[in-house]
């Protein structure tokens, strides 16, 4: 396996650079549409405005309103004509402006993206990217702060990736726009302004793998997205409690790719999953359920999670309690060590 | 009941209103005169912008912005295609019914419609269909036998898109209409719309077909939205076969539905879509103005689903037999006989050899249908993605091994004939 991604960012080049997840994502978009002019970039106000958060910034004026559309207000619409963009030949990237907003566009994506290969055994490929912005954190009103990525994950056909890092952010958006099948890619919204040092001449992991992001001892917690920060925090709180905690980025939540998991498990006797997502039959369930099955006889305590809560998204005043932050981390951790 | 407002025959509930304008009540089977006035009445009164070039007696007549150019040896093989086309899909139904399909969804009534549009494409053009294409199939060389599979089970569509310039048959309503406005935009991206000279030849459209029953979604709005604002070279064919299973237009639209266009900012017309001469001169038109960067364009044809819904479907509870027997005598394809006949296109003996090839479509047709194999276990798992995944990988061999469990029990996991 190669190095890990944000432990490789430590071997500086001259062209290692400190940049955002955002600017991360930004030069990946400007870097596919430099190398395939069948690249598009598609969705409400990614032109001249450059995106409500900025993400496809300046890549209008550089590629012109026929790479870069923006589109009537429908994402029904976005998905739909996507598809048929990719039927002829075209890589279209969506943006899908805030995660609640996705819902208009689920026939489409559910109905036809998913389908299309399989339908057509092959014959019709639709390599579309649907950037979608999730999470909570940001004090925002209804809608604009959930977690669907269950629901894809749920859908077959479909590839479901999340990147927690300016590196990933870099690679892993390259990687969906090469990739022939449909991607959801989420973004950790509230993690767009985290910095991190990018080289992008360095070696990078596949689309479809996980990633030790630190190494540890005690209890594996394994997460994705904005809840990385949250629980390598975690882990250096609990050094302090002794506790040595072994941190794995998903990165791919359909398919997992849970070896570097298992074998972590195998070794600690103990996990804990973690996402912002309501847990009923979400991403961690599914975690959970194949990591038992795998390290039965390793597990020294069942596999615990920590996730928002089942309900709608709270408002902003209450999304502190809802979303899982260091302590509830820590808590399970503790949970599971009390075993 | 003015013009304008006119969308579909009679009713039941509206029969005690149309005896109040002495049309009588069905009685029998075989219409009365009064009927079959007002059978005529409701195509030709499908509004006062009815394009219609062959009337249902077969007198050929004009219309001032719709005419035609066309050879006698290409209205015998639209004749050809309608009557082959309808043999296949009467065979369909009887499959069906003996057990070797698992549902037919009938065209039967609509081969004019679908025959003119499909003979208005080229083979650079794209058509994104809904599932009752089969005559617009038919006319972009997808063998009958091709659909079968759909409807036996065995797959959910065998033919390329790419290569025959058809999209698989799409089953969610109104679904098509996005991508198929996409795929337009596609086509005016890569330069391929309104070109002139030497290049016009290689100019493209795409048309795409849904029904009145479609008018009502989203998608359906959503992509004439974004059609009109991308000036995406896409005719939208809309067959108003008058009925969503049970539900008749009147419950998607408070007006004709060709007027919808103008909503969106582009043409809308509405053709006899029983008119074999109609359906394939306004669909040319419509094509030529999107290929030439004029799109999009609707074009509403005014037909009728003579049977079902689909052979899982009872007409006979939300419509009467009366309303049928009206429709068939605007029967499309008896129309153009008795035009072929009266003004000697065509004699007996080519009508005769159109049947005789029809004949020997049907057998080519059920004796496909009853040799299909079932498809291998394994095909579950066949190209769910391109790339494939580990899951769906291990799933498959999971399942292998467990199936291969079996082998000494006498269970088969070969594809077995039905």
């Amino acid at each position: 396996m190669a190095a890990p991604t944000m432990e490789s960012t430590g071997s500086s080049t001259t062209s290692t650079q400190t940049v955002t997840i955002a600017k991360g994502l930004n030069m990946a978009l400007r870097n596919a549409m430099e190398r395939d002019p069948k690249v598009l970039v598609m969705g409400e106000d990614v032109g001249k405005l450059g995106g409500v958060f900025r993400i496809t910034d300046g890549l209008q004026k550089d590629f012109g309103e026929h790479r870069v559309l923006d589109t009537p207000l429908a994402e029904s619409g976005i998905i739909g004509t996507a598809i048929g963009l990719a039927m002829r030949g075209f890589r279209p990237v969506c943006e899908i402006q805030f995660d609640g907003f996705i819902f208009p566009g689920f026939d489409q994506i559910v109905s036809q993206l998913s389908k299309m290969h399989y339908r057509s055994q092959g014959k019709v490929k639709v390599p579309v990217v649907i950037r979608v912005p999730f999470g909570g954190g940001i004090g925002a009103v209804e809608h604009h702060s959930e977690s669907p990525e269950s629901l894809f994950a749920h859908v077959a056909g479909l590839k479901v990736v999340s990147c927690s890092n300016p590196v990933d952010a870099y690679w892993m958006l390259q990687q969906a726009i090469d990739c022939d099948d449909p991607v959801l890619f989420f973004e950790p919204k509230r993690r767009y302004w985290e910095k991190g040092r990018l080289d992008p001449e360095a070696e990078h992991l596949p689309m479809v793998s996980s990633a030790v992001l630190r190494t540890g001892t005690d209890v594996t917690v394994a997460t994705y997205g904005p809840m990385v920060k949250t629980c390598m925090d975690a882990a250096t709180a609990a050094e302090e409690d002794g506790n040595d905690i072994e941190v794995i980025d998903l990165r791919s939540l359909s398919p997992l790719d849970l070896g570097p998991v298992a074998e972590s498990v195998r070794r600690t006797g103990r996990l804990v999953v973690v996402s912002e997502s309501p847990s009923e039959s979400s991403v961690t369930s599914e975690v959970a359920t194949r990591v038992q099955q795998e390290c039965f006889y390793s597990l020294e305590a069942p596999v615990l999670r920590v996730n928002g809560f089942d309900t709608p998204y709270p408002p902003s005043k209450l999304e502190e309690g809802y979303l899982p932050d260091l302590d509830r981390v820590l808590d399970a951790v503790d949970r599971s060590l009390a075993y | 009941m003015s013009p304008e407002h006119w969308t579909r025959p009679s009713r039941p509930d509206e029969r005690d209103r149309i005896a109040d304008t002495a049309v009588p009540a069905a009685t029998s089977a075989t219409p009365t005169r009064e009927q079959v006035i007002a059978g005529l009445r409701a195509t030709s009164e499908g509004g006062a912008d009815l394009v219609q070039l062959l009337t249902p007696e077969g007198q050929r007549v004009s219309h001032p912005d719709f005419d035609i150019d066309i050879t006698d040896e290409q209205l015998r093989g639209m004749y050809r295609d309608m009557v082959l086309v309808r043999r296949a899909d009467r065979e369909g139904n009887a499959l069906q019914r003996q057990g070797q399909l698992g549902i037919w969804v009938p065209l039967l009534g609509q081969e004019a419609a679908q025959i003119g549009a499909g003979r208005a494409l080229r083979p650079q053009d794209m058509a994104f269909p809904s599932y009752r294409e089969h005559g617009v199939a038919w006319c972009r060389g997808i063998d009958p036998t091709e659909l079968l599979g759909i409807f036996r089970g065995t797959d959910h569509g065998s033919w390329d898109p790419n290569e025959t310039g058809m999209g698989l048959y799409t089953i969610v309503i109104g679904n098509q209409c996005v991508n198929a406005t996409g795929y337009a935009m596609g086509q005016k991206f890569e330069g391929k719309v309104g070109n002139s000279g030497d290049d016009a030849a290689a100019n493209e459209a795409t048309m795409v077909f849904f029904g009145d029953g479609a008018t009502s979604q989203g998608d359906v709005h959503e992509g004439m939205v974004w059609a009109s604002v991308y000036d995406a070279p896409v005719v939208f064919f809309c067959q108003n076969n008058q009925w969503a299973i049970s539900e008749p237009t009147e419950r998607q639209s408070r007006v004709p539905l060709y007027e919808r266009a103008k909503g969106y900012g582009f043409p809308g017309i509405r053709v006899d879509g029983n008119d074999v001469l109609a359906s394939l001169a306004v669909s040319r038109w419509a094509m030529n103005e999107a290929r030439q960067g004029n799109g999009p364009l609707l074009i509403e044809a005014f037909t009728y689903r003579m049977d079902a819904h689909t052979t899982s479907d009872d007409a006979t509870r939300y419509r009467m037999g009366d309303e049928l027997e009206a429709w068939k005598l605007k029967d499309p394809i008896e129309r153009l006989r008795v035009h072929l006949l009266r003004e000697g296109i065509a004699d007996q003996d080519f009508l005769d050899g159109v049947e005789t090839e029809a004949d020997e479509l049907a057998a080519r047709f059920r004796q496909f249908c009853v040799d299909m194999p079932d498809p291998p276990p394994e095909r579950i798992f066949s190209a769910a993605y391109a790339e494939e995944s580990p899951v769906v990988a291990a799933q498959r061999e999971d399942y292998l091994d467990y199936l291969s469990g079996f082998a000494d029990s006498g269970h088969d996991t070969e594809g077995s004939v039905r």
